[in-house]
């Protein structure tokens, strides 16, 4: 069986694949890719499932050895890859020799590089999913973030490249946007006038303590038409919760699955993807879209996900 | 039953206003009724102490046929009959280093640490929710004598297994794992195992009730 070694993890490599969503009477939050397309066209150009198990790499790369050789692809953010020294490209499948290295620096554009290998990860997975969830030790390799050293066992593939990239046009439909279309928190309706204004008229910049629980935004402080307490209540992924500091903070994927803290808004999901691309700095402002033109979004984007052939060039 | 989009995926369900039993019941009749006849649609349930948030597939329905499904389910969900709650106890060694928090909640009130464990011990608690982290349960609730808010600070590690109040809540935390409440002592058992069935030591709707333990009997766990 092919396996891959850690050589360097990079700031923070996990495995992850599409999560486990449907345990949350458990309090176990769904986790997951939190680039789910990147992971999923990476997925497709090797021929494997679209939820395939992948590393997931934040900010910085780290260095990969292939004893046995392979077959990988690279999505998402772009990390500065090189195989074997030799610069490679984004988005299309590559046949690695036996020994050899793949190493990546640091990121050029967003935050989250895909390395995705024909046949998948191999890892026990928990609740059905590979995913790695960092809180709680659970999912993933050993529960926790790679380190130096470990050995990554690959699955049963055909070690064949397909000569196929994915086609402009779909890049361009899924491309990141830093304006996030949000549609009404359950609280929206609790924040001034003013809030509300600065909300979406203001500029955000993503907090260097934002990490896969949650993206700390600074920008206007948003306040609460007056003080109201709530109990606690199912969070959905992307909502934008507000602390008594009037700080927004964006529930990603490794969320709590319930929070006592009003919601403003709620990221949808066509965006989400956009968001596990976000570095520390970057800055995003929001725009309000209905629930309707929402799910029209959302149903586009998974027929252009599920529509096979076509999204290749 | 009061229906508010969460998100474009997700829609709250409202059944009750206040923390408390009559709001938990109706929330696990409509969720074990959602359990027990699941609708091909539903992509995750969360209950809570008054809500049921139902994450859906957008693809398959909208929020205007989720609210008009759930509401064909209200009245057979009130209907519904629930089991007796499955008691869980908790052995807990409380103070010193498992509880660091104890005799700081005891001055708060001007109560003693001894009595501040036994009004802890002095009844059982429904889990109305699990949430936070895998397998931690939201236990109310507390006598209102040791009623105490939760930290101002939170720590950033909490030892898996510590016993702890916020507000009229108390519980234990699975992992270690940054916490906000205060702690005022510790259990032996495993909270969350992945290789139990079940893996949680507490589910939605369980009577939880603690049981002191000593250092000695703390340290010696399993009892032979």
């Amino acid at each position: 069986m092919n396996s891959l070694l850690v050589e360097n993890p990079g700031w923070m490599t996990t495995v992850q694949d599409l999560g486990r969503p449907g345990f949350g009477v458990l309090g176990v939050s769904p986790s997951g890719a939190a680039d789910p397309v990147a992971l999923q066209l990476g997925n497709l150009l090797l021929g494997n499932a679209p939820g395939a198990a992948a590393l997931e790499m934040t900010l910085v790369g780290g260095r990969y050895l292939f004893p046995e050789g392979g077959v990988i692809a690279l999505a998402g953010a772009d990390f500065g890859a090189k195989l074997n020294g030799q610069p490679v490209e984004m988005w299309i499948p590559h046949a690695v020799r036996a020994g050899g290295t793949l190493e990546l620096g640091l990121t050029r554009s967003g935050a989250r590089c895909y390395l995705c290998v024909a046949g998948g990860i191999q890892v026990e997975k928990f609740l059905g999913s590979a995913s790695t969830h960092l809180l709680s030790g659970l999912g993933g390799f050993a529960g926790r973030g790679l380190h130096k050293g470990d050995v990554l066992q690959l699955g049963a593939a055909e070690q064949r490249i397909r000569r196929r990239s994915i086609s402009p046009r779909v890049l361009e439909t899924l491309k990141l946007r830093k304006c996030l279309r949000v549609t009404k928190g359950p609280q929206a309706d609790w924040f001034s006038e003013a809030a509300t204004r600065g909300f979406f008229e203001g500029t955000f910049r993503v907090s260097e303590d934002s990490d896969r629980l949650g993206l700390r935004l600074e920008g206007a402080s948003l306040a609460l038409e007056s003080p109201r307490e709530m109990s606690s209540e199912g969070v959905s992924l992307g909502a934008v919760q507000v602390t008594p500091s009037g700080q927004p903070i964006i529930l990603f994927v490794e969320q709590q699955t319930a929070g006592g803290y009003p919601k403003i808004a709620n990221v949808i999901g066509e965006d989400l993807h956009c968001v596990g691309q976000l570095r520390p700095r970057d800055e995003i402002t929001f725009a309000r879209v209905s629930l309707e033109e929402a799910r029209a979004l959302w149903i586009a984007h998974q027929q252009l996900l599920n529509s096979g052939e076509e999204l290749f060039a | 039953m009061e229906f508010r989009a969460a998100s474009d995926q997700a829609m709250l369900v409202y059944l009750g206003e206040e923390i408390g039993l009559e709001s938990h019941q109706r929330v696990f009749q409509l969720l074990r009724l959602l359990q027990q006849e699941p609708l091909a649609w539903v992509r995750n349930l969360q209950p809570a102490y008054c809500s049921l948030l139902v994450s859906f597939d957008p693809c398959a329905v909208d929020h205007h046929e989720v609210e008009a499904t759930l509401r064909r389910y209200e009245e057979r969900a009130e209907k519904m009959a629930l089991p007796q709650p499955r008691v869980v106890e908790i052995p807990v060694c409380y103070g010193g280093e498992f509880g660091p928090d104890l005799e700081e909640v005891a001055a708060a009130h001007n109560l003693s640490p001894s009595r501040v464990i036994e009004l802890h011990l002095s009844q059982s608690y429904r889990a109305y929710f699990l949430g936070f982290a895998p397998g931690f349960a939201y236990l109310g609730d507390l006598p209102a004598e040791i009623a105490t808010p939760r930290l101002g600070t939170p720590r950033k590690k909490v030892v898996a297994g510590s016993v702890a109040i916020a507000g009229t809540q108390t519980a234990v935390y699975p992992f270690a794992t940054p916490g906000g409440w205060r702690l005022i002592g510790r259990t032996p058992l495993k909270v969350f195992c992945k290789e139990r069935e079940p893996m949680g030591l507490i589910a939605v709707g369980d009577e939880v009730r603690f049981r002191a333990i000593t250092r000695e009997e703390f340290a010696a766990w399993p009892p032979r």
